[in-house]
């Protein structure tokens, strides 16, 4: 059983040993029809083409300035608000906060899903991607890779519907279980809602969603595990578990943060879904189990646009900003954590 | 049908009859009354024709829709369109002058009254209380369909101050109904909205004592469940048990429903109790004459009148520059005042139709555009 993933599987070094030779091989054949050197039409082709990949390049960061310079503006008129002037303008703003208190506890919201999400995800998408890469037979891998690809391209609020219509009215029992059993604990602390509009449930049907991403780009990452690697784990007899642990895993290591991250940014941003099961609350409060405690950015967007005068929609945009820098600074911080495992994890 | 549109026009002529004796409004009303009341419908229908917008209320969203179906079939060449944007948006809107017509659940402010009279020529802004729609509080509890409640009651169950089903508060209003040992869930909205509006405005005129929180769109009690719109809402009660909300009252589907406290009687919501409230009310003083503001009376005692209600105004102007303008929007706005409109709007929208006595009120009104 050992062996056979190893037949079907080209190594690392045979696939560049076949590839290397093709434009060689090829070239010969394809002498008479290949345009002389600094031919004039090839070399307007070529520079046609290398102007428009730049101009594509340049776009994103044009967009990410352009989005940037967008928010700063259009929220301007709330970040120079006097508290008491956002208090008079905004019914919904609440008295006594300054605009970063107001933001604060939506940020909190906001990681605290995302990190709730992530916590459920991440184990669950290696588990799937390694069965995936290194357990499930072929035909029945590749079907599975299929479906996960398939499920990543669910909309967002066909998850969120299920997710209320569904999922959270089965998820009571085990949050009523859950804080009858651990409530000592603040996380779990009751009396838990019903019906469970709470963060734990949103937390849940985040999982759900980004785990197709996650699973998907770490299955790509575990598959390209050096095939030395693995066999030479092997060959000193350890078991298919051990391989994974010596082998798989420290090579998949970065990657694995990568689609992590992912994964993060579309919980951070997630609107619909926490917009149906969540019951919003402005607290900095730890109880996932209860109703009216917390609520995340996207969502309060969603949830007060439609009614809110200029001075509140600027507050609103004043928020995004707040998740535009937070999703950048987590993004980076991404980055930084995966340029320095680089250098330990041996895939290089 | 034939003969309904015909004593239709019949009551509009003649109200405009009336209004051209008693206002002082020219001799272009005359000359368009007397064509309107001789031609026959199918010409009538056809002689219509051009644009109409409207932005405003969400609220008025259902029926505006079936309004503007019912008056398009009979004007096939008038197109109207209503932006529901919310009421702040369609007053700014309609006074700015980038529509011709706005719904708003509220009242013009002073500030907007001045406007208004910028913006219509030397007439008066016309505020129409067209759509009635009364505001049901809804409950999830096995085996329960009504329960009687006074103000007091609801007022400290959504402050979260009556917290099982079975406390006394609720037992003595309801001797015959076996109550369950069951926490009680209240459930609010979580965005701005006018329901939240009235709702809180009525908890705070009836029961001030146990309600110590102002009228307000935005829900005041803090950690409690809430949810999205209305539908948001009615979900959140169905899904689970020993919840309560409030909703309007076409939405509350087979959920349970609270008779408030009226008097000395228990009223359970009813398109014609909630007609009733508006009729028992005051008009608001010291606006224009055109302005048919009312000042709910939401403490009232009248027998049969339900008073948690919304009630949302039709804005017009009762001049317009251009006399197309005003023409389209005499034509629409009578529709929608009509036995006919306001049945579509209570077929569409579960809104309680207005009453015969407000409708001449308002016919007048709208025959005096120009």
């Amino acid at each position: 059983m050992s062996n056979s993933p190893q037949l079907a599987r080209p190594t690392a070094a045979e696939t560049a040993a076949v590839a290397a030779p093709a434009p060689s091989s090829g070239a010969p054949g394809d002498g008479p029809r290949t345009p002389v050197r600094g031919h004039p039409h090839r070399d307007r082709a070529g520079r046609a083409f290398s102007t428009a990949a730049t101009v594509a390049g340049s776009t994103i960061l044009v967009t990410l300035a352009a989005v940037a310079v967008f928010l700063v503006l259009r929220a301007w008129p709330a970040l120079s608000a006097s508290p008491e002037e956002l208090t008079e303008g905004i019914q919904w703003f609440p008295e006594g906060t300054t605009l970063l208190g107001f933001v604060g506890p939506m940020l909190f919201g906001t990681v605290l899903a995302s990190v709730i999400a992530l916590a459920v995800a991440v184990p669950v998408s290696t588990g799937i991607a390694l069965f995936i890469s290194h357990y499930a037979p072929r035909r029945m891998a590749n079907a599975l890779g299929y479906l996960i690809d398939l499920l990543a391209a669910i909309p967002s609020v066909v998850y969120g519907l299920w997710g209320v219509a569904w999922l959270a009215p089965r998820l009571q029992p085990a949050w009523a279980w859950l804080s009858e059993t651990l409530g000592f604990i603040p996380l779990f602390e009751g009396p838990a809602a019903n019906p469970p509009r709470v963060i734990l449930t949103v937390g849940i049907v985040l999982a759900v969603m980004i785990l197709p991403i996650i699973t998907a780009v770490a299955r790509e990452v575990f598959l390209q595990t050096p095939r030395l690697h693995e066999e030479a784990a092997l060959a000193l007899g350890a078991t298919r578990w051990e391989m994974i642990r010596m082998a798989v895993l420290p090579f998949g290591q970065s990657g694995l943060i990568s689609a992590s991250m992912l994964g993060l940014g579309r919980a951070l941003g997630e609107t619909m879904a926490v917009l149906m099961i969540l019951s919003p609350g402005l607290t900095y409060s730890l109880a996932l189990l209860q109703a009216g405690q917390h609520q995340t950015i996207a969502a309060n967007i969603a949830n007060q646009f439609p009614e809110a005068n200029p001075l509140g929609v600027s507050t609103l945009i004043a928020t995004g900003l707040a998740l535009f820098v937070i999703t950048l600074a987590v993004n980076m911080a991404a980055r930084w954590v995966v340029a320095r495992r680089k250098d330990f994890s041996g895939a290089n | 049908m034939k003969l309904n549109r015909h004593s239709r026009m019949a009551t509009v002529a003649a109200i405009g009859a009336l209004s051209l004796t008693l206002a002082a409004c020219g001799s272009d009303n005359a000359v368009e009354d007397d064509a309107a009341g001789s031609t026959p419908d199918a010409e009538q229908a056809s002689t219509l024709s051009g644009q109409l917008e409207g932005a405003g209320a969400s609220s008025q969203e259902s029926a505006m829709q079936a309004w503007i179906a019912g008056f398009q079939s009979q004007n096939p060449d008038v197109s109207v369109a209503y932006d529901p944007v919310g009421s702040g948006g369609g007053r700014t809107q309609f006074l700015e002058g980038g529509t011709q017509f706005a719904g708003s659940d509220a009242a013009l402010k002073d500030d907007e009254l001045a406007q208004a009279a910028d913006r219509c020529v030397s007439g008066e802004v016309a505020e129409l209380p067209l759509y009635i729609s009364p505001i049901a509080v809804i409950f999830s509890l096995d085996g329960i369909d009504s329960l009687n409640m006074s103000p007091a009651t609801v007022a400290g169950i959504f402050d979260q101050k009556i917290t099982n089903w079975n406390a006394p508060e609720i037992a003595a209003e309801n001797p015959d109904v076996t109550l369950p040992d069951l926490a009680i869930t209240p459930v609010n909205r979580s965005d701005e909205s006018g329901t939240t509006e009235n709702f809180t405005e009525y908890l705070a005129a009836t029961a001030p004592e146990a309600w110590p929180h102002e009228a307000s769109g935005d829900w005041p009690v803090a950690g409690g469940q809430s949810a999205q719109g209305t539908s948001g809402v009615v979900q959140t009660v169905t899904d689970g048990q020993g919840t309560i909300g409030y909703a309007d009252a076409s939405k509350a589907g087979s959920l349970g429903t609270v008779a408030i406290k009226v008097g000395d009687e228990y009223v359970p919501y009813s398109p014609e109790a909630a007609a009733a409230v508006v009729d028992a009310s005051p008009r608001a003083e010291g606006r224009p004459e055109a302005s048919l503001v009312v000042e709910l009376d939401r403490t009232t005692t009248e027998p049969g009148a339900y008073p948690l209600v919304l009630v949302s105004y039709s804005l017009a102007c009762t001049e317009y520059e251009s006399s197309e303008d005003a023409t389209l929007v005499k034509a629409f706005y009578s529709y929608i005042a009509s036995e006919e409109g306001q049945q579509a709007a209570a077929e569409a929208a579960g809104s309680a139709p207005i009453s015969d006595e407000l409708r001449t009120e308002a016919l007048a009104v709208i025959e005096a555009i120009a």
